[in-house]
């Protein structure tokens, strides 16, 4: 079942018995890593989570932040890598399923979908059937609920060949004074199970997401649920209507540990226990018994507690809408857990015992020996002055066709990214931006943000990096950080190795999110993505980041392409000029862990740049004050291939007859890094000539660096050294429009779902 | 936001119904484009409703209805609501099925032909370009032949098929609304989004008052989201149920409860 004997000898001391196998597997699976955070809890200690707007931090099914005008904003981001791996198309689209439903029972209406996708090299045909039945599956399931996918990212490496990752996050707004939270509160209180009936799905769901896979795992295909998205769209309609009779005191999901986790995290949260009757519990097929019925995950199933004498009041909501509920138990005044099947007790367990008695461990951390040579390995050469500019357009049509360079297309349009009619910055921007409709003008601008490669070189600057980028995207947009929640995707913990990547980036994270003033809203830990054996692998850690932005007035919105020839191009942050000196291979001009690297030369090595968090906080104030003030034409960060990707994307974005640009890039230092590295801290800006010298005048107000570049003109992308003459890159946009929009297709072959 | 869209939610005129069937997804979005942008009274109607009186318009919005289970619009069809729609239809009143909503208007064989999976075997969601082929009808009245829309698909059964017999029926009668095609209007196979015959992308019955299109009015009437090209449509129609009543008004003893549309 997946508990050590350590804590097995544990579960006897407290219950001072041996458990039955029904109460064995309610301990096995909320102990499990999955849902006790065993070694993750005390590092996760150290993120901010206060801030005034925070309405709910960590320790509930979602945070949630005040936006203002009497409503609030709540999002949560949950991974679902190992189902994915075994099962891609219903893995996926279980993982849409799960985390919506936690946005649910937070009495938030889901308003958008987002997803972060990394599978291995799509050479492979297993990577192609992974990739096209993962967004096959959050298609079929997000699409059908109504809630659009707006963004998401999509990153290839060999490290996730093996251990592909799927995580999801889900945005909801609500009324401030409808939130609804996962209590089982006032004694005597019914509760309710209502959706789907219980089956013998997803047995195990989560003791099995906390081991690595092995060659048995395809054995574990029983552990991946199977989703029904149509129930899913009548249990949001129904909770929500629920809620607005104001009779229902706590609502939940059931998710990983289903009724058991259910049942026994609402009654820690209100201090309460529960008696709960299983003959009530609807089943799909006969003959289950208590232990399956406890901690089976079939999907699309809502736990309530509703006000005792007013239970006719919710069931007649949920009758409307055709869904089946039950009755199940009570609240009680003892903190225990009992669980009755047939008139007898099949299970007595203190709550607490189930949830506050979870081991926790601190684990040994040693950093790992690749680290450091990694960080000293020679880079390749720079360009040679003979091969330019074709090696370097060779390079920049490397990256614009690499799977975390392309557009997107491919995948949003598999997805309904516009339902609702709110969605007023679609998929491909730097963040996809919603309007609120109750808010007027006001609206959501949402992303999320990772880099394994990054991490991998270097966990505390690569998680740090991931923050800084992700506040930068929605300042580019003109919206102001509201808190980020997290999606933690490392190896086994159980090596120390693996956790002192996990401690780095906890820590890179936390130091990004204080000196950024972005608390932690909440999050989720994924361990074990690894697999065993001499010829396993292990993926590269990677923290992906959520992140919700407050967006003052959504028609102002600057875009991230161009707009019109003879436009100003310029650049706010650093401009890296002279190469400058670091503390590891290409660390000074950004080269190190960089796309390009990785693009052009196969190569994941040097060492990340830092971010200067005071210079990053004043660079995306300046870019947040200027994309709100409307002086700028167009406005995009930074960051994945460094100057000139930035400078080609908003060639390949901008508005007919806006495609190219003329510029001169710092002189100084290696080419590859002036046009490639990725120095952090930096966004690509474009204004009308007579509105420049409100630019400089913006930056210079905050001490933020500020170069003009050059001029947007059609057709050509075009980069010389400041004051040279030669052509470092000299391509037409045309030309790269076609690797760049056709990469995914032809990557993908023409893969079916 | 334009200025209409902050205006009443209520008033006078066109009265528009937007179905609920267990699924639908798109209705709400209806329903505020109705309220909110084109200012006209709106309630949502259960499936299970068998009496339409006092509606002037009924919308079967997007979604998967019953899931879409067995086939898209293949169980909508039976729903109480959907005989009233065709009582309703008979008797003159505008319907308007959007996406899932033409896709239920086939199955009920309230519109000729069925709906394919898409060519591509994908779902798609992306903006498309319609040409105008019939302006004569009350949700094209704002409308000119020939001219070119900008409004976004989302789906996975847009793949229109009809019989060769059927198809040519339905050409000869004008019944063809609206056509994927280019910027220059030119119904190309290039403009061709999901493999429909004949690049059709909405078509009308032969009295002309219900209209089936896969590509989403509601989500191209606002500014804000990048087309209001949509809104032509309702705009139409109200221009239409309010110049009958008006008509109507001016000449009682005419009579008749509005018998169809003016093809």
């Amino acid at each position: 079942m997946g508990l050590k004997d350590a804590e097995y000898e544990r579960i006897v001391d407290i219950l001072g018995r041996h458990p039955n196998l029904a109460e064995l597997g309610m301990f096995a699976v909320l102990w499990s890593e999955h849902c006790g955070y065993k070694h993750s809890k005390l590092a996760l200690r150290r993120l901010p989570t206060g801030g005034w707007r925070v309405v709910q931090g960590p320790g509930e099914n979602a945070g949630i932040v005040d936006i203002g005008g009497g409503w609030a904003v709540c999002w949560k981001a949950e991974s679902h890598n190992h189902p994915s791996a075994i099962e891609p198309f219903q893995g996926a689209a279980t993982g849409v399923g799960g985390i919506v439903r936690d946005i649910l029972a937070m009495g938030a209406r889901p308003v958008a979908v987002l997803d972060s996708l990394r599978f291995g090299d799509p050479a492979e045909p297993r990577v192609r059937y992974l990739i096209s039945g993962v967004v096959g599956g959050i298609a079929a399931y997000g699409n059908c609920i109504g809630v659009p996918t707006v963004g998401g990212e999509l990153a290839c490496d060999d490290s996730y060949r093996d251990n592909c990752l799927v995580n999801v996050m889900c945005v909801g707004v609500a009324r401030r004074d409808r939130l609804a939270r996962g209590v089982a509160a006032g004694p005597g209180n019914p509760v309710l199970l209502a959706g789907n009936r219980t089956g013998r799905d997803g047995i195990h769901g989560c003791t099995f997401a906390s081991e690595e896979l092995g060659e048995r795992s395809q054995e574990r295909r029983p552990a991946v649920q199977v989703g029904d998205p149509f129930i899913e769209k009548l249990l949001i309609e129904a909770c929500l209507e629920a809620l607005g009779t104001g009779a229902v005191v706590g609502l939940n999901d059931l998710g990983a540990a289903g009724l058991t986790s259910a049942c026994a995290e609402t009654a820690a949260r209100a201090g309460t226990g529960m008696d709960i009757d299983l003959d009530r519990v609807k089943r799909r097929e006969p003959g289950m018994s208590p232990y399956e019925v406890m901690i089976s995950e079939s999907q699309e199933r809502m736990l309530l507690i509703v006000e005792r004498g007013r239970e006719a009041e919710v069931t007649a909501v949920f009758d409307r809408w055709g869904l089946e509920w039950a009755e199940i138990g009570r609240v009680t005044d003892d903190g225990v857990l009992r669980v009755r099947e047939g008139g007898s007790l099949a299970a007595e367990v203190p709550v607490a015992a189930l949830t506050r008695d979870v081991p926790v461990y601190d684990p040994v951390v040693e950093e790992p020996p690749y680290l450091r040579r990694a960080w000293r390995a020679p880079l390749p050469g720079d360009f040679a002055q003979g091969e330019l500019p074709g090696a370097a357009n060779r390079a920049l049509t490397a990256i614009l066709a690499s799977p975390e360079g392309c557009a997107k297309d491919w995948i949003f349009s598999q997805y309904d990214h516009m339902v609702q009619v709110n969605t007023v910055v679609t998929p491909g921007a730097d963040a996809a931006v919603l309007r609120v409709k109750e808010l007027g003008p006001a609206g959501l601008a949402v992303t999320t943000d990772g880099n394994g490669r990054l991490c991998y070189l270097d966990p505390r600057r690569g998680a740090a990096l991931a923050v800084a980028e992700a506040a930068r995207n929605v300042s580019c947009l003109g919206a102001e950080p509201l808190g980020i929640t997290n999606c933690l995707n490392f190896g086994n913990p159980e090596k120390p190795h693996v956790s002192w990547q996990f401690a780095a980036a906890v820590d890179g994270m936390a130091a990004a999110c204080r000196a950024l003033d972005v608390p932690v809203t909440g999050g989720n830990v994924s361990f074990y993505n690894e697999t065993e054996g001499a010829a396993g692998r292990r993926v590269h850690p990677t923290p992906v980041i959520g992140l919700v932005g407050l967006v003052a007035d959504v028609t102002r919105c600057p875009k991230a392409g161009f707009q019109a020839p003879g436009d100003v191009v310029g650049l706010i942050g650093p401009d890296g000029a002279g190469g400058g000196a670091g503390d590891g291979a290409g660390d000074g001009d950004g080269l190190g862990g960089s796309l390009y690297l990785y693009a052009a030369h196969g190569l994941v090595a040097g060492r990340p740049a830092a971010v200067d968090f005071d210079l990053e906080r004043r660079v995306q104030d300046a870019t947040r004050e200027l994309a709100r003030s409307g002086i700028l034409a167009s406005c995009h960060d930074c960051s994945e291939g460094g100057l000139l990707a930035a400078i080609a994307e908003c060639c390949l974005l901008a508005a007919p007859g806006a495609g190219g640009a003329e510029v001169e890039v710092p002189a100084g230092g290696r080419v590859d890094g002036a046009l490639y590295g990725e120095l952090p801290s930096r966004v690509v800006v474009s204004a009308a000539a007579g509105d420049w010298p409100r630019v400089e005048a913006a930056c210079a107000a905050r001490g933020v660096p500020v170069r003009r570049l050059g001029r947007v003109a059609p057709g050509r992308i075009v980069a010389r050294r400041a004051g040279g003459t030669q052509a470092l890159v000299d391509v037409a946009t045309g030309e790269l429009r076609a690797a760049w929009a056709g990469a995914l297709e032809s990557l993908m072959g023409g893969a079916r779902q | 936001m334009t200025a209409a869209s902050c205006g009443p939610t209520a008033g006078a005129g066109a009265h528009f119904g937007v179905v609920v069937f267990p699924g639908s997804n798109c209705d709400a979005d209806c329903y505020h484009v109705i309220a909110r942008v084109v200012g006209r009274p709106v309630d949502y109607v259960w499936h299970g409703e068998s009496d339409l009186a006092g509606f002037d318009c009924i919308i079967l919005p997007g979604g998967f209805a019953y899931g879409d289970h067995l086939r898209a619009g293949a169980i909508a069809r039976f729903s109480p609501v959907m005989g009233a729609v065709r009582r309703f239809a008979d008797a003159g009143g505008c319907v308007l099925g959007i996406c899932n909503g033409f896709q239920v208007l086939l199955e009920a064989g309230m519109l000729p032909g069925a709906m394919l999976q898409n060519a591509s075997l994908r779902f798609a969601c992306r903006e498309t370009l319609l040409r105008v082929d019939n302006a004569g009808l009350p949700f094209t009245g704002r409308l000119a032949a020939g001219q070119v829309l900008k409004i976004p698909i989302a789906h996975y059964q847009g793949n229109y098929f009809s019989g060769e017999q059927e198809l040519s029926a339905l050409e000869a009668r004008g019944g063809v609304v609206f056509r994927y095609c280019g910027p220059d209007g030119d119904a190309s196979p290039g403009a061709n989004p999901n493999g429909s015959l004949r690049n059709i992308a909405g078509i009308c019955n032969s009295a002309g008052n219900v209209l089936g299109m896969m590509p989403h009015p509601e989500r191209a009437s606002e500014d804000i989201l990048g087309s209001t090209d949509g809104r032509l449509l309702f705009l139409s129609v109200v221009d239409y149920i309010e110049g009958r009543a008006a008509a109507r008004r001016a000449a009682p003893a005419t009579g008749g409860g509005g018998g169809g549309g003016s093809v």
